[in-house]
């Protein structure tokens, strides 16, 4: 059995897109200092390139599924489906930051090295099949994100949004450690399958205290990272002070693996205490969807409105965790791939309309885009639409899903207050839309340059993205109903 | 691909013709729109003929084909007698509205023109959508453009109207949403013809409690679009908001959807729940018939008073609904597409007025017959129709369901012929203010009569109103085949209610046309 631990070559292949994507990190860091001052659009061009050959690496590695470094890392479906969707938000990252950064002074290589260790650590978080690999990938995608909020380091805001990350991250991941270390005492174990198995052995039922405190402990931990009430405080300072294009990467990114090992851990080795956890969920779900969108309500600032928008969002993946059955895990796929397609539009809107130093961040600097720049208004208004969950849109058909799952599981009231609670969530939207295309320009509209080529690439590929998960799901919902029977 | 299909598809790719044509000739996109929606509206015709000669009553011109896999959402329209009339009603008034619109709308030419045809694609997907999500969807987008008409196109308070419209129809979609996935979830299909056929045979089994709840999910939604009394207060800011054409097409089509949706789901699907409520909801009718017609007395605002009678106008629709009778169904379906015709019409005489002198109040006319004799001919046919006079299409409509209402429980039809009195009381008092009286020197110089455009859009109106009027049976037979359909499994359990009733209740619609 000594020769299964060492690495064989299939083993490597699996885990390619990690290692292409911290090779070219390194080469980025490496090169900066050969380059010189001029050189410094090579960068994006690196990371374009190094997340496409990753992307290639996640798709091939699905031809070849299996654990790998002894059953530390699994490829399946399901971690196929969120590698591919984390780079390709670092891929939509990297178009919408470049223009950015230029503008802000501030093109230098960190800010694509940290974006391609982010999005390694959240490949292996959504490879990960037992808790260590998790903790350790969570920590490489946290850490990196915590510089990257702060990236613009003589900017206060930025400063403020990085340290209360990273204050209250590190708390949060410590809950998440002691859980581990629970369970650990607990089952002997660290592999997810080995949990579920202990748990599932007659004669063990008086440790499931222990292992209830354990899933308690990593709930708070997950929920932190995926900005669920309530441990959702930290998300709209945080959202609102970081540089756009870095929100627009948080918001998707690192949420997206987050779920990714929050359903997996919760689907599997915590699936024989269901019973336990299910009211919890349900409550944070319930709680995360009314805090986020009535706080949504009221902000007049563009980047905080949709930060609380965010965190209505992950109250509908909540939910889905709630009905805790295998349509569940199918639609929580569907939507973290829908939302973050148009969530990225949005924020990509954003990041092209704030100008240097984000001055025009109020949602009424917007009036009158509609008739300004009616292309970028009208693509804002299809991820617009798509957030409030208008049909032919792939949000709408995401919360469609969900809550499908939802009745499902019989939780018809979470449902019918999920639904209506998105009816509320309208209304914000709607606002943006009215100042858009109902108001006449103002002095922010008036001065609006046009969009940069990568913006442009960006709002062009999420709002098709959208529409087609709205009008033919299939796509990828016959991907996702296909790996959502998780390895158990 | 059938006539069906084309007549679905066409509106959508003439929106993104619309949006590919360049922004600087708006005469352009306006001839465009026009000969577009026309030639929609001729091509709809053809869907008269197709009806007749397959099976009339039953769904026909039917296109099923899958559309999403999993969960199975069928791509599968159809129309009978109900929604072919409701159909060609759509294709005929958007050109009416795009002519309607031609020089009143200044501002972003391309895109108002773009929506109109927009709309017309989500409002005819909703009358033909037989798949539950495929309804749902036709059913959101059309509330889109709508809400970018009224916003974008009215006047002052259009945004809070634009808003208020949306989330009150976001509300009762989604309990509607809810009520869908539910019946998908005891059914396996979103197919409404098979969850139809599943609970009238008892393979779906819901106990009455759930049947009641699914019904009340159904109920709110449609009771909001149509909309019912107290859940109208959307209606008087949209109407009186919206450019002349959204006034039309809100008015004459989508309060449709919600009558609509009541007849062809609420109804046949959860007959027991809608006849236990059906005492609350008549009440509700009546008394929004009355209040209706009590409000729309008071106002000073030519638009507002409409649009309060379509509220009175549309309690009528659905007290014949709630009867249960053959009489009260078909005099619902008619009344659905009268009120289209002439509360539409009634809403473009307004915009003419508008157009000629910008104003809505009715204390800033009087006289208006002086200068405009002919304009005020066709405002005195309209209006008359409107009332309900005989040998106009209104009056078959309300007759029918008054008597319909009368064979159930006669005090219902005694109350709501309260508001076809009514009805004659603030248009007339409506027609004396505005149009008798010495003009004012101001008025006369700004009220030209009516020009050619204006006759264009008028007289089909006028000719309309006129023919439904009197030769009823080009339309009574067809919908009343379809509407036999719907009642006949209801029919069975209908003591429930039924007290005085003189007449032999098979007494079809036909034979009644026929009888005239």
């Amino acid at each position: 059995m000594l020769a299964s631990y060492v690495p064989v070559g299939v083993d490597y292949l699996r885990l390619l897109p990690e290692i292409i994507m911290v090779a070219a990190g390194t080469l980025i860091m490496v090169v900066e200092p050969i380059l010189g001052e001029n050189k410094r659009t090579a960068f994006s061009s690196i990371s374009v390139v190094a997340f496409l050959a990753a992307l290639a690496a996640a798709i091939h590695a699905n031809s070849i599924p299996g654990t790998s470094f002894s059953n530390m890392l699994i490829v399946d479906g399901f971690a196929t489906f969120f590698r591919v969707l984390v780079i390709a938000v670092g891929l939509l990252s990297v178009l919408a930051a470049s223009q950015y950064l230029r503008r802000e002074h501030a093109a230098s290589a960190e800010y694509y090295a940290l974006l391609l260790f982010s999005v390694t650590g959240q490949c292996i978080m959504a490879a990960a099949n037992e808790l260590i690999m998790i903790f350790i990938g969570l920590e490489i995608s946290s850490i990196a994100t915590y510089v990257l909020a702060g990236y613009l380091r003589d900017d206060k805001r930025n400063n403020e949004a990085a340290l209360k990350y990273f204050l209250l991250g590190s708390f949060a991941t410590a809950f998440l450690l002691y859980g581990i270390a629970f369970i650990y005492g607990t089952t002997g174990s660290t592999n997810l399958a080995d949990i579920r198995n202990y748990m599932l052995t007659p004669g063990t039922e008086s440790n499931v205290i222990l292992a209830s405190t354990a899933a308690a402990l990593m709930f708070v931990g997950f929920a932190f990272k995926v900005s669920a009430a309530p441990f959702q405080i930290w998300a709209p300072d945080v959202y609102q002070g970081a540089p756009a294009p870095v929100t627009l990467f948080m918001s998707a990114g690192p949420k997206a693996a987050a779920f990714a090992v929050f359903l997996r851990v919760f689907m599997t080795a915590f699936l024989p205490i269901a019973a336990r956890w299910e009211p919890f969920v349900w409550s944070s779900a319930l709680l995360t969807m009314i805090i986020g969108n009535f706080a949504a309500l009221t902000q007049s600032n563009i980047k905080r409105m949709l930060a609380y928008s965010s965190i209505a969002h992950a109250g509908y993946v909540m939910v889905a965790i709630a009905a805790h059955n295998q349509i569940g895990i199918a639609a929580a796929m569907f939507y973290l791939a829908a939302y973050a397609l148009m969530n990225i539009g949005a924020f990509a809107v954003v990041t092209h309309f704030s100008r240097q130093g984000e001055k025009y961040v109020n949602i009424e600097d917007l009036a009158g885009l509609g008739w300004k720049q009616p292309v970028t208004a009208g693509l804002f208004a299809i991820f617009l639409l798509s957030l409030i969950g208008v049909p032919l849109t792939g949000g709408f058909f995401g919360k469609f899903y969900i809550f499908k799952a939802a009745l499902d599981a019989n939780l018809v009231w979470l449902a019918v207050l999920g639904l209506l609670n998105s009816a509320v969530a309208a209304y914000y939207y709607l606002r943006v839309l009215v100042v858009m295309y109902m108001e006449e320009p103002g002095p922010a509209t008036v001065s609006i340059q046009p969009l940069s080529a990568g913006i442009r690439t960006t709002l062009w590929a999420t709002a098709l993205g959208t529409l087609i998960l709205g009008i033919f799901p299939s796509v990828l919902l016959n991907f996702a109903q296909s790996s959502s029977a998780l390895v158990k | 691909m059938t006539l069906l299909d084309a007549v679905i598809f066409l509106p959508l790719i003439a929106f993104l013709i619309s949006l590919a044509l360049p922004k600087d000739n708006p005469d352009l996109i306006r001839r465009f729109s026009l000969v577009a929606s026309s030639a929609i509206f001729i091509v709809s015709l053809g869907l008269i003929g197709s009806y007749w000669f397959q099976n009339p009553g039953k769904f026909v011109i039917e296109t099923n084909v899958p559309w999403i896999d999993s969960p199975a959402i069928r791509y599968h329209v159809a129309i009978d007698g109900i929604s072919l009339w409701l159909v060609i009603l759509t294709t005929l008034l958007t050109p009416i509205c795009i002519l309607v619109s031609w020089r009143s709308i200044d501002k972003h030419i391309k895109q108002f023109f773009a929506f109109m045809l927009l709309l017309e694609f989500g409002l005819v997907g909703v009358f033909c959508a037989i798949d539950f999500f495929l309804f749902f969807v036709f059913w959101e987008v059309s509330l889109v453009p709508m809400y970018f008409l009224i916003g974008v196109w009215g006047h002052e308070r259009r945004i809070y109207s634009a808003v208020k419209f949306f989330l009150y129809t976001m509300v009762g979609s989604m309990l509607m949403l809810v009520a869908i996935i539910y019946l998908y979830n005891a059914s396996g299909t979103f197919d409404y013809t098979r969850i139809l056929a599943g609970l009238q045979n008892g393979s779906i089994a819901l106990s009455s409690q759930e049947q009641l709840l699914l019904f009340l999910a159904f109920f709110i939604a449609f009771a909001i679009k149509v909309p019912l009394f107290p859940l109208h207060t959307w209606l008087p800011d949209a109407h009186v908001e919206a450019p002349t054409a959204g006034s039309v097409m809100l008015a004459s089509v989508m309060l449709k959807m919600g009558t609509y949706g009541l007849l062809r789901y609420c109804v046949p699907m959860f007959p027991n729940a809608a006849k236990i409520c059906s005492g609350w909801i008549v009440t509700l009718a009546i008394i929004g018939i009355v209040y209706g017609a009590l409000v729309a007395m008071v106002q000073p605002n030519m638009k507002k008073l409409v649009a309060y009678s379509s509220v009175s106008h549309l309690g009528f629709v659905v007290l014949g609904i709630f009867t249960f009778t053959q009489q009260g169904f078909d005099g619902a379906v008619y009344q659905m597409l009268n009120h289209g015709i002439s509360t539409g019409a009634l809403f473009i005489l307004v915009g003419f007025l508008y157009d000629r002198r910008h104003s809505l109040e009715i204390a800033d006319y009087g006289g208006v017959a002086t200068p405009a004799p002919r304009l005020s001919t066709v405002f005195m046919i309209t209006m008359l129709a409107s009332i309900g006079l005989p040998m106009l299409n209104n009056f078959i409509g309300e007759y029918l369901v008054l008597q319909g209402a009368a064979m159930v429980y006669f005090r219902w039809s005694v109350f709501a012929a309260l508001g076809v009195i009514l009805s004659a009381c603030y248009m007339l008092w409506l027609y004396q203010r505005v149009f008798f009286g010495r003009a004012s020197e101001d008025l006369t110089h700004h009220m030209p009569d009516l020009n050619f455009r204006e006759y264009a859009i008028i007289v089909p109106l006028i000719a309309l109103m006129l023919w439904m009027g009197t030769f009823t049976q080009s339309f009574i037979p067809s919908i009343s085949a379809s509407t036999a359909l719907i009642l006949g499994p209801i029919d069975a359990g209908r003591d429930v209610h039924v007290r005085n009733s003189p007449a032999p209740r098979a007494l079809a619609g036909k034979e009644l046309a026929n009888a005239r």
